[in-house]
């Protein structure tokens, strides 16, 4: 029997998450001065909502170069990451040469790399820009060539039937059957790429928001640093947000109909 | 035979073709064994056989997408050496762009030919609505049941004019109803179109209701075991033609090939 869910109730729904987050924010708020905890222990949201606002030019310059590497470092990954694929894709010995290292590499923690990264490429926006390309390189490059293998066989016979040419086929079919993958792996690509930025940022930077976090630790300002975790946490929101976006324009999806 | 026909069916010829795989192991393994067999422009042919007797490798060299690996095939007397301009496809399964609307998806062939595509889609959706489709052309594939889908990529390969039409057990995955209905359709299709149809199935009596003639095939390494004209007036009706003699003479026949062949079990 199908349950019948009562007006209240439809209307409270998409309600829930927002309200449990406040919920938190809430008991947050008056756990602190509960348990007598100084500002500089744990602030409360309301102390790091105000500073986000006094200290906001401090946190939008630092945010725009933090902004800036992880943006680079993605559209580098793209940029290498899905010719890679197809050169895995459309080469055998490309594929049998390179790929099984690719795999062997995606396990390797790019993040260890980040001191040496400094020691040859310096303080600049380089090693920074790099760590970020090379932690969301992988997950582009291995969702991008199982995208264009989800191809039936039986599809490409179809368009070869009708007289396609390789590339016909691999634009009027491969390609959009590998999109759902591919914009699978960019999501993943860049949260990676602000991780790999701000990483870079914490071994050695001269601005950024990983370095003002370091900033604010060596001056006890707890609160400055839980606001650049914030600006973090933004960044990270509307990249994703802005993938999610091109992925709606450009990826039908078998399910999405259903 | 009275019928009148449009010049646009293509006849087909098949000199002593042989197909060996090579398989996983590297040894042969023969699928066809030296095939003989001429279509006339026009006709409706029927193969029949038991499943891996090469029946698909058959229609996929005819599809010009496997080369034989000795004899010739012929069309219309040109040796056929990739996908023939003429010939359109449709396979067991429907293969639709579940990205594209069923229009689209009809219009494919078209885009690939770089025809001008606004002269086309006047004739699909024509082509959708002499199937039951009329108004679906803006649906996505996803909201088809199998029956619907199955008749979309029916008209994706009516579009192109096909003047020869290779049909891979079209109708093999739809249920008893759906099935009879598109056999229906397509024997009203190929009485105004009067193009050349080579038609795949292991359904004995869908071969012998919509052929001219019957080609029964052997078990691997495929060979024709026999030719059978079926001399039925048409349009034939599905409902009457388990009464029809001549029906039930050449499903006999069939039958005690595949019967002693092992193919059937014989009661
Ligand atoms: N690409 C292939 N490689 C190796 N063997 C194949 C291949 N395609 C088909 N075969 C074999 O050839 C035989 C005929 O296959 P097929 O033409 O698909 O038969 P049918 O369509 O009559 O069921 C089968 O034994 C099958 O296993
Ligand atoms: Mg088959």
């Amino acid at each position: 029997m199908p349950k019948r869910r009562s007006f209240a109730q439809r209307a409270l729904e998409p309600l829930a998450a927002p309200g449990l987050a406040l919920l938190v924010l809430c008991a947050w708020q008056v756990a602190v001065p509960f348990f007598g905890l100084s500002e500089f222990v744990l602030p409360t949201p309301w102390q790091i909502a105000g500073r986000m606002v006094s200290d906001f030019p401090l946190l939008l310059s630092n945010g725009y170069v933090t902004l800036f590497e992880v943006l680079a470092g993605f559209a580098c990954a793209i940029a290498g990451g899905v010719p890679t694929a197809l050169a895995i894709f459309y080469s055998r010995p490309f594929e049998r040469a390179v790929y099984p290292l690719l795999i062997a590499l995606q396990t390797v923690p790019k993040i260890v790399l980040a001191p040496l990264l400094v020691l040859y490429m310096g303080y600049g926006w380089a090693p920074k820009i790099f760590l970020a390309f090379l932690i969301a390189y992988f997950p582009i490059v291995i969702s991008t060539v199982v995208g264009l293998q989800t191809l039936e066989p039986g599809m490409v016979n179809l368009v070869r039937s009708m007289g396609a040419s390789e590339a016909q086929t691999f634009w009027k079919i491969r390609l959009p059957a590998a999109l759902p993958s591919i914009f699978g792996g960019f999501k993943v690509a860049i949260a990676l790429a602000v991780i790999g930025a701000v990483i870079g940022e914490y071994v050695a930077a001269e601005r950024g928001l990983g370095y003002l976090q370091l900033q604010a630790n060596a001056k006890f300002d707890t609160t400055l640093n839980f606001a650049s975790v914030v600006m973090v946490s933004l960044i990270g929101v509307l990249l994703y947000s802005a993938v999610m976006f091109f992925e709606r324009r450009l990826v039908y999806r078998r399910e999405a109909a259903h | 035979m009275s019928r009148a026909r449009a010049p646009i069916g293509l006849g087909v010829r098949i000199d002593g073709v042989s197909k060996a795989y090579e398989t996983r192991e590297g040894e042969d393994l023969l699928a066809l064994d030296r095939i003989d067999l001429e279509i006339r422009a026009g006709e409706f042919v029927a193969v029949v056989g038991p499943s891996g007797c090469g029946k698909s490798t058959l229609l996929s060299m005819l599809a010009g997408l496997i080369r034989a690996t000795s004899g010739t095939i012929r069309i219309d007397g040109a040796p056929l050496t990739g996908p023939h301009p003429g010939a359109g496809v449709v396979f067991q399964s429907d293969h639709l762009l579940y990205w594209r609307t069923v229009l689209d998806n009809v219009l494919l062939p078209i885009e690939i030919k770089r025809r001008p595509l606004a002269g086309y889609a006047a004739r699909a959706e024509e082509l959708l609505a002499q199937v039951g489709l009329a108004g679906f052309s803006a649906k996505m594939p996803s909201e088809l049941s199998g029956g619907m889908r199955q008749r979309v990529a029916i008209c994706r390969a009516l579009i192109q004019e096909p003047g020869l039409l290779l049909m891979d057990e079209p109708f093999g995955a739809l249920d008893a109803l759906t099935r009879e209905q598109l056999i229906m359709d397509l024997q009203t299709m190929w009485l105004a179109v009067g193009n050349t149809v080579l038609f795949i199935t292991h359904g004995i009596d869908e071969a012998i209701f919509l052929a001219d003639r019957v080609i029964v095939m052997s078990p691997r390494p495929g060979r024709i075991d026999l030719d059978l004209a079926i001399d039925i007036p048409r349009p034939r009706r599905w409902k009457e033609i388990h009464e029809n003699a001549a029906f039930l003479a050449a499903a006999r026949k069939v039958r005690e090939i595949f019967e002693a062949k092992g193919v059937l079990a014989a009661d």
